[in-house]
């Protein structure tokens, strides 16, 4: 099984020294809660777990890590290892402090269905089926399932009315509570100092006062992440208030893909993010925008 | 707060708020141009100067939104004339997805606008603002993206410049989540 193989090479590759602890996942207290856990002996690796129900991606964990010497050992599903490198991409991880495997993965489960077998939206339409960075593959890297089209939802949002549109978001973005879940558990998200944040006490701003602070909330936080979000789908699997918030990241990737040519964050270290560059000919103007499409309503 | 409420805050006869935000370089001087050559532009328009175009935030779009405005204008030098070269391209690029985005939303694509306006186009910047006006008239108020504080913006719109009397509560909205309503 994958994950004795995994406990298997971690403890090897504790022994050899090679690497001085290890982030993966160990069982929270019901068998549908696996969580986030560091490992830094060989008996506290018996206890990780790799199942369908590990579906925190661990890259935002290593952001500002300062190993003094050695490495850390991490787990990485494919659509994680995205999230890895967009971050190497940024500076804010050490590439060479850490030791990747690459694990494959089948999808995980909605934790609304406990019992059930959905699978999480991001994970229906998944695509990103190999490691962009690993040092070694552990297991089998099963994969290339069928996906439908991550912009379906986006599609069918666009060709509403406009008044339709808005009704949608002011129902969805009003239930939002303010827990700031999807923001601290996004790797695209790691400003120290957020601007949500309230500046007066060192506190997270919480519990908005009006419906608008939310709208811009989720407007800014989408804007901040533009061009830098994987698409790994975190932010909609950890929202208390099942917000479908990967519609809103996924406009801003269309809208990229369409305006400024393909472009998949995390997969080329080396590539230009959108935003932070441009094309003098060929950019459209906004007015674009304004042409065509529907009248508002 | 709900829309009808919001309605009934004012019911005075609809005087749109308009917020520009103009490059130090192109289109605040074109501004000033239009101010010399005596050409007049609608009132409604309150200019911010911000020193390239590059430098909106939209956030700033947003505040001004939360804060009653109707309209936001947005103006920089044209393609190939910032005066840091390169900056109105980034913005270019920001500010179509950010239009994109308050479409998406469902907020009327109309009251959010980019012109450049070069130093010399006096006129230019005339007419846009003319027509920008117009237009936000023809939309009506706000409602959708307000966050119903338009009497406090006015009142502190007089405070911050010194025109208009009474006196507002100052400068303390700053704060990005300091939501006031
Ligand atoms: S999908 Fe969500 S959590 Fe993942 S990078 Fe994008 S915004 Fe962040
Ligand atoms: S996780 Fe959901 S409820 Fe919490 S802040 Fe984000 S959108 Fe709002």
């Amino acid at each position: 099984m994958i994950q004795d193989l995994m406990i298997e090479r971690a403890k090897q590759l504790l022994l050899s020294g090679e690497i001085t602890c290890a982030a993966g996942w160990k069982r929270g207290d019901f068998i549908t809660d696996s969580q986030p856990a560091i490992f830094e002996s060989l008996q506290e690796l018996e206890n990780l777990v790799y199942d369908k129900y590990c579906a925190a991606n661990l890259s935002k964990y290593l952001v500002g890590l300062n190993l003094k010497e050695g490495k850390i050992l991490v787990f990485l599903k494919p659509c994680d290892s995205y999230s890895f490198n967009q971050l190497v991409k940024e500076n804010l991880i050490k590439r060479e402090s850490v030791y990747i495997i690459g694990i494959g993965c089948e999808g995980n489960i909605r934790l609304e269905e406990m019992q059930g077998t959905e699978l999480l939206e991001r994970c229906l339409v998944c695509t990103k089926t190999e490691h962009v960075v690993y040092d070694e593959l552990v297991g089998e890297q099963l994969n290339a399932r069928e996906a439908r089209s991550r912009f379906e939802g986006v599609l069918e949002l666009e060709q509403m009315s406009s008044g339709n549109r808005y009704g949608f978001w002011h129902e969805q973005l009003s239930r939002c509570i303010r827990c700031n879940a999807c923001r601290n558990v996004c790797p695209s998200c790691n400003c120290r100092k957020c601007v949500f944040d309230n500046n007066k006490y060192d506190t997270g701003q919480k519990a908005s006062v009006s419906t608008f602070e939310d709208q811009m909330f989720h407007i800014i936080r989408a804007y901040h992440v533009a061009g830098r979000c994987t698409d790994c789908g975190e932010c909609s699997r950890v929202c208390p208030q099942l917000i479908e918030l990967h519609l809103l990241n996924r406009k801003f990737i269309k809208d990229i893909n369409t305006l400024y040519g393909p472009y998949q964050a995390g997969e080329d270290i080396s590539a230009q993010g959108p935003l932070t560059d441009f094309n003098a000919k060929t950019d459209p103007e906004p007015g674009i925008i304004h042409q065509g499409g529907q009248a508002d309503v | 707060m709900p829309l009808d409420k919001l309605d009934n805050l004012d019911n005075e006869d609809f005087t749109p708020l308009i917020v520009a935000f103009c490059c130090n370089w192109c289109s605040y001087a074109g501004a000033d141009l239009a101010g010399t050559s005596r050409l007049s532009y609608p009132a409604e328009v309150k200019i911010i100067k911000v020193p390239c175009s590059c430098r909106i935030d939209p956030l700033f779009v947003l505040r001004a939104f939360q804060r009653g405005a109707d309209g936001a204008i947005l103006c920089g030098c044209h393609p190939g004339d910032c005066h840091y070269s390169t900056g109105n391209y980034y913005a270019r690029r920001r500010i179509t997805l950010f239009f994109s985005m308050l479409d998406y939303l469902g907020i009327e694509k109309q009251r959010t606008h980019l012109e450049w306006v070069s130093a010399a186009e006096g006129a230019k910047f005339a007419e846009t603002m003319r027509a920008f006006t117009k237009q936000i008239h023809a939309l009506g108020k706000n409602k959708k993206i307000a966050g119903g504080l338009r009497k406090e913006l006015h009142a502190n719109f007089s405070a911050y410049t010194g025109f208009g009397g009474q006196g507002g509560q100052g400068g303390q909205g700053a704060e990005p989540t300091e939501g006031r309503g």
